[in-house]
């Protein structure tokens, strides 16, 4: 397959900035740099009380979706089409197809969002939980649930009902192919990664090497948790996934997932929820790792925050922590709350379950706070504004 | 005419509006009703398996349901609240 056009860093230079849209557990914010990213100005709160999961930007049309809930009231879908000045609910948010006997699934909560692929205009995908697969082809209006995965004969397999996390079991992200819209993968919390070439409508696991080790079997076919993946941009081919028992690489056409979290320092471990790609190099990747041992504290190990960064295709790894506290740090950055941007000099973004926000715009050379005491942070999504 | 009360967590819907009026046989018609002029309340209070939701609650002329098909008679009163629902 050819490999995608690749946006000159000119371009990228002449983005005016970035706006960082923030979910939290108690409502949204959004953070717009200045074109320099060193000063931030901060909107919000937006929805304020409501959950929410994942706030992402279509950059086909500007749409921005929120996967809203609150603790009283379902799931739904808030939509804006003038860059989060008005917002409108979305007319059918993702639900499960009602059984007669009333004991069908139900969304408890949308979990990721994302735009479809650049060939479909109004095409997006939704995750949610219980693990169901959701599109709509109005730009996020109307959602329908797809049957490829959701009424697969396996499903119940790949996502036992009494499975997942403490928020529930998880689709936890839908990652499209970018030279092929009928290629797709999706990552669960309880059955891993799943491959379709057929645009949904028929999945089978890809997980071959990656541990479970909560499992009788710990190299099971299907059954692990897949935390996050991640397509490199220049090589779709290139598949990073932050696993529940570590950090893996996958080239395809192989099926087998190398771990490359082995070369982490022993004392940190490859232990996280998320990782990040490089906007235009294959080899580089970002993790945030977190205190896997004993009972799974899930902070940064030892109260040192840092991000390890390989630049040799995980064969080995850097630590990047200037800036960020040197004891006394225990962060926890969630699944969607870690990000990137495009520009000449990648800038990364974290957001903690404290509240705070950081970033770096010389690909993690140097970290700067830029907003605390926000509510427990969901997820963090970097928007260039050109 | 049904009365229907609405917590503040749905007044977002009904432009501040603390009782509104349904039409409807049941919980469930009513609600629906209610969907119609005020699109989208129906869903955040009642799943799509048609069961109403963990953290709220409905009660029929003072009794609490768990069932949306039970009946409202005419001019019956329906409250909804948002309960319970943690820190």
């Amino acid at each position: 397959m050819p490999k995608p056009k690749k946006t000159s860093a000119k371009k990228r230079a002449a983005a005016k900035g970035v706006t960082l849209l923030v979910g939290t557990r108690k409502g949204a914010w959004f953070f717009h740099s200045d074109a320099a990213r060193k000063t931030w100005k901060m909107d919000g709160p937006h929805f304020l009380g409501q959950v929410v999961n994942h706030l992402v930007h279509d950059p086909r049309s500007g749409t921005l979706l929120m996967a809203a809930k609150t603790g009283h009231l379902g799931p739904t879908i808030f939509r804006s089409t003038d860059k989060g000045k008005t917002w409108k609910e979305a007319a059918a948010p993702p639900a499960f197809p009602a059984v007669t006997d009333g004991q069908g699934r139900a969304v408890s909560h949308t979990f990721w969002l994302t735009p479809g692929h650049a060939s479909e205009p109004g095409v997006w995908w939704a995750g949610t939980s219980p693990p169901g697969l959701f599109v709509s082809t109005d730009d996020g209006v109307s959602w329908a649930s797809v049957p490829g995965f959701n009424e697969h004969e396996m499903y119940l397999k790949w996502c036992p009902p009494d499975g997942g996390t403490p928020d529930g079991a998880l689709l936890n992200q839908i990652l499209i192919d970018p030279r092929d819209a009928k290629h797709m993968y999706i990552a669960t919390s309880t059955g891993g990664v799943f491959e379709s070439k057929d645009r949904a409508r028929s999945w089978r696991p890809l997980n071959k090497n990656v541990e479970a080790n909560f499992n009788p079997d710990p190299y099971p076919e299907f059954g692990q948790d897949a935390h996050y993946i991640a397509l490199a941009s220049t090589n779709p081919d290139r598949l990073w996934q932050q696993n529940h028992c570590g950090i893996y690489r996958l080239d395809r056409p192989g099926e087998k997932w190398e771990r490359i979290g082995n070369a982490m320092p022993k004392t940190v471990g490859d232990i996280g929820f998320t990782i990040l790609d490089h906007p235009r190099d294959e080899n580089t990747a970002w993790v945030f790792p977190m205190d896997g041992t004993d009972v799974w504290p899930r902070t940064s190990p030892e109260g040192k925050p840092a991000v390890y960064r390989t630049r040799d295709a995980g064969k080995t790894w850097e630590r990047q922590d200037k800036g960020f506290p040197k004891k006394q740090g225990w962060f926890t950055v969630k699944r969607q709350a870690f990000c990137r941007d495009a520009m000449k000099a990648t800038g990364l973004y974290l957001g903690t379950t404290g509240g705070e926000v950081w970033a770096s715009t010389n690909e993690g050379g140097r970290f700067t706070q830029i907003a605390r005491h926000l509510p427990e942070i969901y997820s963090v999504v970097a928007v260039e504004r050109v | 005419m049904i009365t229907v009360h609405i917590p503040q967590q749905l007044r977002s819907y009904t432009a501040g509006a603390t009782q509104v009026q349904a039409r409807g046989r049941t919980v469930d018609e009513a609600l629906t009703h209610l969907n119609d002029r005020f699109p989208g309340i129906r869903f955040r209070v009642i799943d799509e398996q048609g069961r109403i939701r963990e953290h709220m609650r409905v009660f029929v002329d003072g009794e609490r349901v768990r069932d949306v098909g039970v009946s409202v008679i005419a001019r019956g009163e329906v409250h909804i609240f948002g309960a319970l629902s943690g820190g």
